[in-house]
């Protein structure tokens, strides 16, 4: 099991009092599972992924990550967690806009104590293997939207995951651009990379080997909505 | 830590206008105290060098009351004090240290000296056969005083320069005859101080003592001058040292020896001290020292409003880059890390003001030193310790931002834009 979490609940404060987002949340991702979360906006879905991607704690509940116990770990502990074994793909993007393809592609590496040259060389043929093998000197306002998504896709690979987390990743992309992220995203599950994927496009959700559903906080079967 | 300084370095580059605003507080701040620091180098230096350069390395030790020179212009002299033998002369000279000794009588701002209608009043001096040497007196022509001059008590003078100006308006002198307090003395002589390097210092009153360039100065044989004055007047005692560095320190035995062997009695309050122009020129360095370390403090207080601009920039910076710090701990940058490069980007900023006050403040003190005419001398150290001192402020300074945004949680940061 790569990960595991029983009973979460996620409460954020508001005003004096608390608003709970995820109520018991029951999940397990088996490894090389691609599994799709859908939900409507304002469903949690969002605070699920920071949960899932040990961005956030929760407030009650167990998770155990790699067999490891997310609930009570410190900031660096996650941090170390995040960098090894986690890939993070956002609907953003979220590229450093001063940095080179390269160096946005090497960044986990610097966290990971990589030397720079073995960093320099590492980020090279990930973005190779992604067809960017031209574009590694560009900066992100010099690619189109779906390469600064394999630019993503490359960085959230570069340390190896165990997980590779996207949220809404085609949210921000056209259909062709969107399709070739969503093919890119199978070849890594099947070469053995656990895909989660958060989203409300029912044609995203159905790649994905299954599918659950979250609503007002719970996870809740397809055939209650 | 290099990928650290090359995204400070960037920074600092994408965002020119706001680094130098931003470094203005530091730059100037440094830059006054480069300045200030130079300009009392400068001075320190010059004071040192026309002393030492211009001295025959000669300490003078003479009467003190109290902690007062003792002025026989106006006050007998003192009981129980013995005037100084040819003995006395010889045991000081048996110092370790010490070239030659002289004993002289003196007296500033004489009156009573006239040739013809022109008068006099610059010093007088009744000198011994050592004198003219160990002071550093050339003959410049004529003869000096002889052994019968002495011997005899003969009324004869010796005048420098600036003498032979006051009473002969620059007439050829030998053989006049000079009036001093109602008793002619003839002129056999004119001297000129061997050392050409004339000093600029005018508030070392006690320079004039021997190198009296203001009212010029008369010289007549120490035997005649019970015939002018009191036969039981005390000497000064004028000796060389073999080396500036040793100029204090023979002053002090010197004197620690007269005031054994000379005041044999009296209520106490007289004693012998040696008043050396090292120890002057030390006194006017730490004059103008304290002076001008309260303008260090001065511009130290721009030091510390620069250091809380850069602090207020270094806040702005935190918040307009949330994003970036999110992802990046995303990404798994641990919290030392995101503190280490805030931290890193506020010194580099800092200490890039210090490299451009350091530059303005040489430019500037170069500046006032072509200007005014007064000596600088940067010092390396001072610019040293100035870049250290802007890169710590930097660091301290830095600290509360960094913090801030060591501590940013990554969802919050992530969720701005």
């Amino acid at each position: 099991m790569l990960l595991e979490m029983h009973d979460i609940c996620k409460s954020f404060p508001l005003g004096d009092g608390y608003i709970e987002i995820l109520k018991h949340i029951d999940l397990s991702v088996e490894e090389g599972e691609y599994l799709a979360i859908m939900g409507p906006s304002g469903s949690g879905k969002t605070t699920l992924m920071n949960l899932i991607g040990c961005l956030d704690v929760p407030t009650s509940g167990s998770y155990y990550f790699c067999g490891q116990d997310i609930a009570g770990a410190s900031d660096d502990a996650l941090a170390d967690i995040r960098n090894s074994s986690i890939g993070f793909v956002f609907q953003n993007y979220q590229l450093l806009p001063t940095m080179t393809a390269l160096d946005n592609v090497a960044l986990p590496l610097l966290y990971a104590d990589v030397d720079r040259t073995e960093r320099r060389e590492r980020a090279r043929a990930a973005l190779e293997r992604m067809g960017l093998g031209e574009r590694v000197e560009h900066r992100p306002n010099q690619l189109s939207g779906g390469q600064c998504q394999r630019v993503a896709i490359a960085r959230a690979m570069i340390n190896k995951p165990k997980l590779l987390l996207a949220d809404e990743p085609t949210g921000a992309l056209d259909t062709a651009s969107g399709a070739q992220i969503m093919d890119l995203f199978e070849e890594l599950n099947a070469a053995g990379t656990t895909v989660v994927l958060i989203t409300h496009d029912p044609n995203v959700a159905a790649r994905a080997g299954h599918t659950r559903h979250i609503l007002d906080g719970r996870l809740v079967e397809e055939d209650a909505l | 830590m290099r990928e650290n300084l090359s995204v400070a370095f960037q920074g600092l580059w994408n965002h020119k206008l706001r680094s130098v605003l931003t470094m203005l507080g530091i730059i100037i701040g440094i830059a006054s105290i480069i300045t200030i620091v130079s300009t009392i180098r400068g001075t320190s230096e010059q004071i040192k060098a026309n002393l030492v350069g211009a001295g025959t390395n000669g300490v003078s030790v003479r009467l003190y009351q109290k902690n007062n020179p003792y002025d026989l212009t106006w006050n007998p002299p003192p009981d129980g004090v013995k005037p100084v033998t040819e003995d006395t002369r010889q045991e000081l000279s048996r110092l370790d240290h010490v070239e030659s000794v002289s004993l002289f009588h003196s007296r500033e701002w004489c009156n009573g000296i006239y040739a013809g209608d022109h008068g006099f009043n610059g010093s007088l001096l009744g000198v011994d056969a050592h004198y003219l040497d160990t002071a550093g007196y050339a003959l410049l022509y004529g003869r000096g005083f002889s052994e019968a001059d002495f011997a005899k008590s003969k009324k004869v003078c010796l005048l420098d320069a600036a003498a032979v100006t006051a009473l002969f308006g620059g007439d050829f002198p030998l053989g006049c005859t000079v009036e001093i307090l109602e008793q002619p003395f003839t002129v056999i002589g004119v001297v000129n101080p061997v050392s050409k390097t004339e000093p600029d210092i005018s508030s070392l009153s006690d320079y004039y003592t021997y190198y009296s360039s203001g009212g010029g100065t008369v010289f007549v044989p120490g035997s005649t001058w019970p015939i002018l004055y009191r036969f039981d007047e005390p000497e000064t005692v004028l000796l060389t040292a073999d080396h500036t560095d040793n100029m204090t320190r023979v002053g002090q035995e010197a004197a620690q020896l007269l005031t054994a062997t000379q005041i044999t009695g009296g209520d106490g309050s007289f004693s012998y001290r040696a008043i050396d122009l090292m120890e002057q020129a030390e006194q006017i360095q730490q004059l103008s020292r304290s002076t001008n370390s309260q303008l260090i403090w001065i511009a130290s207080i721009s030091l510390l409003v620069g250091g809380i601009g850069v602090m207020n920039i270094m806040l702005v910076t935190v918040t307009e880059r949330t994003a970036e710090i999110g992802l990046k701990k995303a990404l798994g940058a641990r919290k030392k890390r995101i503190l280490y490069q805030f931290l890193t980007e506020a010194a580099v900023l800092t200490s890039c003001g210090g490299v451009l006050g350091v530059v303005s403040g040489v430019v500037m003190a170069r500046l006032i030193s072509a200007v005014m005419g007064t000596p600088t001398a940067v010092s390396m150290g001072a610019a040293l310790i100035a870049l250290a001192f802007s890169t710590v402020i930097g660091v301290v300074f830095g600290l509360i931002p960094a913090v801030k945004a060591s501590n940013l949680n990554p969802i919050e940061a992530l969720k701005r834009d």
